[in-house]
């Protein structure tokens, strides 16, 4: 067991850090502690947790992707289309031509970064402006609402009246989330594939020299972020029941942020699914409560900044470093 | 000859080499495909639109240098004009004088300086990524300001303020004049003073920094709080610019100050980079937008320019390594 925690650190803390969040928000709030409320959380984050285990492949492989919320504008948009011309489709069609984009766009930033040694932050950042400023010229900024009716149509997976008269429901948004949620975790802790990353990301030359094809490294983690870039931009389409070009504009750094806050590291070779899917939780189990607190939603963005400058602030700081710091500080004087 | 040719090359430095051509590139295509592109009205428009994108870069620039990211920058100029506007207002609105604005400047400053100071302090002392330290400060700043202003606009300030943002001396527009000084300032930080040293050094090897006995956790709380007055710098000028202040505004230069960093030969991973380089990037950029609107395109199509742009010098960047290493190898 401590081996577990000491291994599991980052997981360990976030687990902390919500429990104990949750516990406030239970006694301050009538409505948060319950079953319904539970299934709504997850109906509200499954869109950030598809994006953000797509994420973190990327930032295993040691790489990272400001792109991809803008490249799930694009697929939602270019599959609004392509679904208009076939003449509706259905489930299946939508999520292949949406992954397939997709795949398509995060390969870009695959080839750039591989082919031209460029770095990945300087890549992305140039496809995010690319795809942007080509999407909002294209379309000029107009929506899509006249969407085929299985995508806008709720679909209900499961639904169950509680005694007190509320209703949990699971809805199509987080089966696909735990279909990629599962997804992801075999990729990166069951497959041969996974292990490759991992080391590519901690060290690019070695995992090179012990005959990695560090090439297809690169294609694999930017085309899984692809993959659920365009899934999770189908999803948000569902979930919104509309397409606007700059729905997701801005999401990226939210995603990124969750991430990282979920124990990834920026600089490669680390991160977990268990942590990413913590990460995007403390978020919205924040955002909820306070929602529920009645708290203005002005606000809300400046307690969720706090809190996560106050987490990352205590979960890089060990104790001796904290006394370190005290001991340095009085030597000062 | 060549001794001449040697010593430009020494002292624009390898990094100029990107944007020089850019610039030489934009002009060209530019003053060839509208006759219009080459007048006073071009360089007028490049020369107000600058100073915004410009200042923020700034701002953006010496945490790249030591190898981090402040993506709060925006919003934290949005604060300070926050500031400038909330004290103008208490003290008379329309009616305020001119002492009330330099105390509101000072404020604005003040503020900037404390959010930079704050991320300074965290990134320093427990060594958490500055991109998520300044992501979260970002978060914050945008959630503090929708709340105070409810995401309304702030507006009616005394006449005055509007030359700040709209004004000529001897034909060159303030905000303007207000950039080019603090760039001369960046110029003269990192390439003169002990700071700019210990900057370079703690992007290209903290912990050999740290050994050679520099105060580098000092340093690193400078460089942010630095990063933060500038940006207090950028919020004014936009206040005066826009003669109002929304939390939002230049939300989208984010983004864009990386790209003109990136675009001006800086290190991505740190160490690297000078002012003057990104100063020719930031004109590039303008120019482009400048000249796409000549011939009837929008700033969008603009934005998805700058981007190929960017990949662009990157792959010329590219080969052009690729062939030195190919002439050292044919000559050894």
């Amino acid at each position: 067991m401590r081996s577990l925690i000491r291994t599991h650190a980052t997981e360990f803390s976030l687990l902390a850090v919500i429990v104990v969040i949750s516990t406030v928000l239970s006694f301050a709030t009538a409505n948060f502690f319950s079953l319904g409320n539970a299934f709504d959380l997850l109906n509200i984050s499954a869109v950030n947790i598809i994006f953000a285990v797509g994420l973190l492949a990327v930032l295993i492989a040691g790489g990272i992707d400001i792109s991809f919320a803008v490249a799930a504008s694009v697929v939602q948009y270019c599959a609004a289309i392509v679904l208009g011309w076939i003449g509706g489709g259905g489930w299946i069609s939508g999520l292949l031509i949406a992954g397939s984009l997709g795949v398509l766009l995060g390969c870009v930033n695959a080839f750039l970064i591989h082919r031209f040694r460029i770095i990945s932050i300087v890549a992305t950042i140039s496809t995010f402006n690319i795809y942007f400023g080509l999407l909002m010229f294209f379309t000029r900024g107009v929506s899509i609402y006249d969407l085929p009716d299985w995508l806008t149509d709720r679909v209900i997976l499961f639904e169950h009246e509680m005694p007190d008269g509320t209703w949990i429901e699971i809805t199509l948004p987080v089966l696909v989330m735990a279909v990629c949620v599962v997804a992801t975790w075999l990729l990166i802790t069951r497959t041969t594939t996974g292990r490759q990353l991992y080391a590519f990301g901690d060290n690019p030359e070695g995992a090179r020299r012990f005959g990695i094809n560090i090439g297809a490294m690169q294609f694999i983690a930017f085309g899984w972020l692809g993959l659920m870039a365009g899934i999770g931009g189908l999803i948000q389409a569902h979930y919104a029941q509309e397409v606007v070009p700059n729905a997701l504009y801005g999401r990226e750094l939210d995603v990124l942020a969750a991430v990282v806050l979920g124990g990834a590291r920026l600089g490669g070779g680390k991160g977990s699914v268990l942590g990413c899917v913590l990460g995007v939780l403390l978020i919205s189990i924040t955002q909820n409560g306070l929602n529920l607190m009645g708290v203005s939603p002005f606000a809300f963005k400046m307690i969720v900044g706090a809190i996560i400058l106050i987490a990352i602030t205590i979960s890089n700081t060990r104790i001796e470093r904290l006394l370190a710091f005290v001991g340095e500080k009085g030597a000062g004087r | 000859m060549t001794t001449i040719l040697e010593r430009v090359k020494t002292a624009l430095g390898p990094e100029m080499a990107g944007p020089g051509l850019a610039f030489v590139a934009v002009v060209l295509v530019f003053g060839i495909a509208s006759p219009q592109f080459l007048s006073a009205a071009t360089f007028g428009s490049v020369a107000f639109q600058l100073p915004e994108l410009g200042l923020l870069t700034l701002a953006m620039l010496l945490p790249i240098l030591t190898g981090g990211l402040n993506l709060a920058i925006t919003f934290t100029a949005n604060i300070a004009g926050l500031t400038v506007a909330w004290v103008l207002s208490e003290n008379g609105g329309v009616d305020a004088g001119v002492g009330i604005l330099i105390v509101g400047c000072l404020l604005a400053v003040l503020v900037g300086a404390a959010s930079g100071v704050v991320m300074g302090l965290v990134i320093a002392f427990t060594r958490a990524h500055p991109i998520l330290v300044s992501l979260s400060m970002m978060i914050f700043l945008r959630g503090l300001g929708e709340f105070l202003t409810r995401g309304g606009d702030i507006s009616g300030f005394p006449a005055f303020v509007g030359p700040i943002g709209h004004g000529s001396i001897a034909g060159i527009p303030v905000p303007l004049i207000v950039f080019i000084v603090c760039v001369l300032g960046w110029h003269v930080l990192l390439g003169r003073t002990k700071l700019g040293f210990n900057t370079y050094m703690i992007g290209s090897n903290l912990e050999a920094t740290r050994y050679s006995g520099i105060n580098t956790r000092k340093a690193i709380v400078l460089v942010y709080t630095l990063s933060g007055v500038m940006c207090a710098a950028a919020g004014i000028i936009m206040l005066a610019r826009f003669n109002s202040v929304r939390i939002g505004h230049g939300e989208s230069y984010l983004l864009i100050t990386v790209l003109a960093c990136f675009l001006g030969g800086v290190n991505p991973f740190g160490g690297f980079g000078r002012v003057i380089p990104v100063f020719v990037a930031l004109v590039v950029l303008q120019l482009l937008s400048s000249g796409l609107n000549l011939i009837g395109a929008n700033q969008h199509l603009a934005t998805a320019v700058w981007g190929i742009l960017l990949v662009g010098v990157m792959i010329l960047r590219w080969l052009a390594s690729k062939i030195r290493i190919s002439i050292i190898r044919k000559g050894s």
